[in-house]
């Protein structure tokens, strides 16, 4: 893929994204990549994020939890930029991204995917997951136009589809690769998505339960994927509901109730916090 | 999933021939029904003519609007507002030097025809961006709020006397006001045959057709031959558009339509794409605006009613949006039938019954019928009347379609935004061929990998 991403036109330039110089990997230059601070959001009367503050740590499986309607969404849709807080920073890579644009914040490596799965219902599978990478060159109107370098974009996107395959061939949807999106289950949806956030190359994913609704096998396949990946540097904040899951695969836990970060530590920490316990268990504190 | 679709994939030569067989079917209806009622070959020709140039634009409108709506989803209903401003600004450079004492009230800059249709396109383009800057971080629905409003902005200030005419690099120039502008440069088709040496060839031509149509040929023939120049931009979008459809961007394009954030949360930048699109689209309707008026000998303001825009929508949902060829098939069948079709059969009608009286009004023509049942009256009347039926039958027409075939004749077609085949089949023999599945989770890693690093080398 190295004949892709290090085009030698200017196209990564031209992108802005100047990435923090990085030789390999992920990167690794902040200690805890992702910063939230004071983040707080309303909606009319509704305090989704009341002034949430953590921070994750770099090549960590880091959980995500809380009850139904603690904000978690609504902190990632801050995080990425989807909603603008109210008040509050996010820091990614020592960079202050408040406020900028989704596209902006999944260019610089933090890419998210969604609790309901978002499929682009009219396209297929394959393009869903051609969507995703960067840096292609046809995404110049000129260049797929233009008789002399359309050649280029055609060479890009056979290597490009030869990637997408291996990925579609891992997460076990290479079956379904020309079926429309819209066509598709609850688990094969939520599988694209992972799958096509996965291709954009993000130093850091955001993952919205991205579990529900997949067959046990397949998500012990994916959370090994995700540890190896980890290992590599990448960094995962996960939102999950099965504190089982939790329990065995982070290293790290946040409690979100309420908008706030009710604790955080380890995954023993937790199981034995009696707030967590109240907060999971008793409702309302 | 139905016989039309059928059809396309059993057509030799694929969309292209499909195309050509519904434009040679058109083509044959009309002629059969002239022959049989006795047309003049004459006649015939210019039918043929008229209709290819409005089979012309229409296609090549529906084609613009496809990039818009189809891939875009772009809710664009002011394209006769584009189409103004191309022609406009097209006469506006074109024009002759003002002379005192000439025809034309005002003048123009006098440049070349080419040069004014590169100023109209870009005008139109321009005009696009402005609009489209304010409108497209709104929701989608604002977007036609604001097309509609400026497209009948755009008529009103070409009808205001402010702008009648104006001085420019000392130039007494302008756009006529309400009265108009008389397009007074080079005829078109003599400026194209000129500038590649041939026109004395075409005139040689034109002499040569006499054995066909004995007396003043050159009308027939500059009809059909801008028809079918007509044609050849038609094919000219079409490659444009397909190009632009199959391809990384166009893949984009079709990931607004479908869901803009996620494009936004997989890093496109997804308002630069949906100005891009805006614009090209604009500017084809410019030109496609250039190309139905600048023939025409004048130009009035109040010609660019919303109608054009609405003809427009009723050719690309007749043919299907998202799809190019569909959109091609549209306009061919918009213009044959619903556009060129009433008045044909109106002029048949004349020529078939000549005596024939029509009532004046609506009275006269229903009390024959339910006093003793004799509906001539009725009939000549609905046929007298057929132009402002027109306008009914589209809406009927376009009613019918959303309740039984909204996707159109096309529209189900999903046309693969990609350069290449996106078949499993493609993809499996690139992975074989390139390199090992079996590794996946490592390449994958490593690709990303790789990714990070991009900035070296
Ligand atoms: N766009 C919105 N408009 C109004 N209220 C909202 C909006 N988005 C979220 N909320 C409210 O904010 C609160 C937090 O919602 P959020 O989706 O972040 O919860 P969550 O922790 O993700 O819950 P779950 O585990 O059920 O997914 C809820 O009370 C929800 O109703
Ligand atoms: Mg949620």
């Amino acid at each position: 893929m190295s004949e892709t991403d290090s085009n030698p036109e200017t196209e990564t330039e031209a992108f802005g994204s100047a990435p923090i110089d990085t030789s390999s990997g992920p990167d690794t230059t902040a200690e805890f990549p992702l910063q939230v601070d004071g983040l707080r959001k309303s909606f009319g009367g509704i305090t989704a994020v009341d002034g949430a503050t953590f921070q994750v740590e770099s090549g960590t499986l880091t959980g995500l939890i809380g009850p139904n309607g603690a904000g978690k969404s609504t902190t990632f849709n801050l995080i990425t930029g989807m909603l603008k807080p109210d008040t509050g920073t996010v820091t990614f890579n020592d960079e202050d991204i408040t406020g900028m644009e989704p596209h902006e914040i999944a260019n610089k490596g933090l890419v998210r995917t969604f609790q309901i799965a978002r499929e682009l219902e009219d396209m297929t599978v394959l393009e869903n997951m051609m969507l995703a990478p960067k840096h292609q060159r046809g995404e110049k109107l000129w260049r797929s136009v233009l008789p002399g370098v359309r050649g280029e974009v055609i060479e890009q996107e056979e290597e490009l589809l030869e990637r997408v395959w291996e990925v579609l061939e891992f997460f076990e949807i290479d079956h379904i690769a020309e079926e429309y999106a819209g066509n598709l289950s609850g688990g094969q949806r939520k599988l694209l998505e992972m799958a096509r956030a996965l291709l954009t190359d993000p130093d850091m994913l955001l993952l919205d339960e991205p579990f529900a609704g997949v067959n046990p096998s397949l998500e012990k396949r994916l959370l090994t994927h995700i540890h190896e990946l980890r290992e590599q540097g990448y960094t995962f904040l996960l939102v999950e509901h099965d504190m089982d899951l939790i329990m065995e695969n982070c290293e790290h836990v946040i409690v979100l109730h309420q908008g706030r970060v009710l604790t955080e530590g380890t995954p023993a920490d937790i199981k034995s916090n009696e707030e967590v316990i109240e907060a999971y268990l008793g409702g309302n504190v | 999933m139905s016989v039309r679709e059928d059809l396309a994939d059993r057509m030799p030569g694929g969309d292209a021939g499909l195309i050509v067989a519904v434009l040679l079917v058109t083509y044959a209806a009309y002629v059969l029904v002239g022959v049989g009622l006795g047309y003049s070959l004459r006649g015939q020709l210019n039918t043929i003519a008229v209709l290819t140039f409005y089979i012309g634009v229409f296609a090549m409108l529906a084609l613009a609007l496809n990039l818009h709506w189809g891939y875009t989803g772009l809710f664009n209903i002011g394209i006769v507002g584009f189409m103004a401003v191309g022609v406009y600004v097209m006469a506006l450079f074109t024009k002759p030097i003002y002379t005192p004492g000439g025809a034309a009230q005002v003048g123009g800059l006098g440049l070349p025809l080419i040069v004014g249709i590169v100023a109209g396109m870009a005008a139109a383009a321009l005009l696009g961006l402005v609009v489209a800057l304010p409108a497209l971080r709104l929701r989608a629905d604002y977007l036609a709020i604001v097309t509609i409003a400026m497209s009948e902005i755009v008529r009103f200030s070409f009808l205001s006397s402010d702008l009648q005419q104006f001085q420019m690099f000392g130039n007494r120039v302008g756009f006529g006001g309400g009265s108009g502008l008389i397009l007074d440069f080079t005829d078109p088709l003599q400026a194209l045959f000129q500038s590649v040496g041939l026109w004395g060839a075409y005139l040689g031509f034109v002499d040569a057709f006499k054995a066909i149509v004995p007396t003043n040929p050159k009308p027939v023939v500059d009809g059909l031959v801008y028809g079918l120049f007509l044609l050849l931009f038609v094919a000219a979008y079409y490659w444009l558009l397909k190009r632009t459809g199959e391809s990384p961007f166009g893949r984009v394009l079709k990931a607004i339509r479908e869901d803009e954030d996620v494009a936004n949360s997989l890093g496109k930048d997804t308002n630069q794409f949906k100005i891009k699109s805006f614009m090209l689209g604009c500017a084809l309707m410019g030109l496609a605006g250039i190309f139905w008026l600048m023939t025409q000998g004048a130009v009035t303001p109040n010609f660019f009613r919303p109608r054009v825009t609405f003809f427009v929508w009723i050719a690309l949902i007749i043919g299907g949006a998202g799809s190019n060829t569909g959109s091609v098939l549209g306009g061919a069948v918009f213009a044959a039938v619903l556009y060129q079709g009433p008045r044909y059969f109106k002029n048949l009608v004349d020529t078939v019954l000549p005596a024939a009286d029509a009532p004046s009004s609506f009275g006269p023509a229903i009390a024959p019928l339910i006093s003793n049942l004799n509906p001539a009256p009725m009939f000549f009347y609905t046929v007298d009347s057929i132009r402002q039926l027109q306008l009914v039958v589209m809406g009927l027409v376009l009613i019918w379609l959303m309740h039984n075939r909204p996707e159109g004749m096309l529209g189900h077609r999903k046309e693969t935004a990609a350069g290449i085949p996106l078949t499993a089949a493609h993809a499996r023999a690139a992975a074989t061929d390139g390199g090992t599945a079996k590794n996946a989770a490592n390449d994958a890693a490593d690709d990303a990998a790789t990714a990070g690093g991009d900035s070296d080398e």
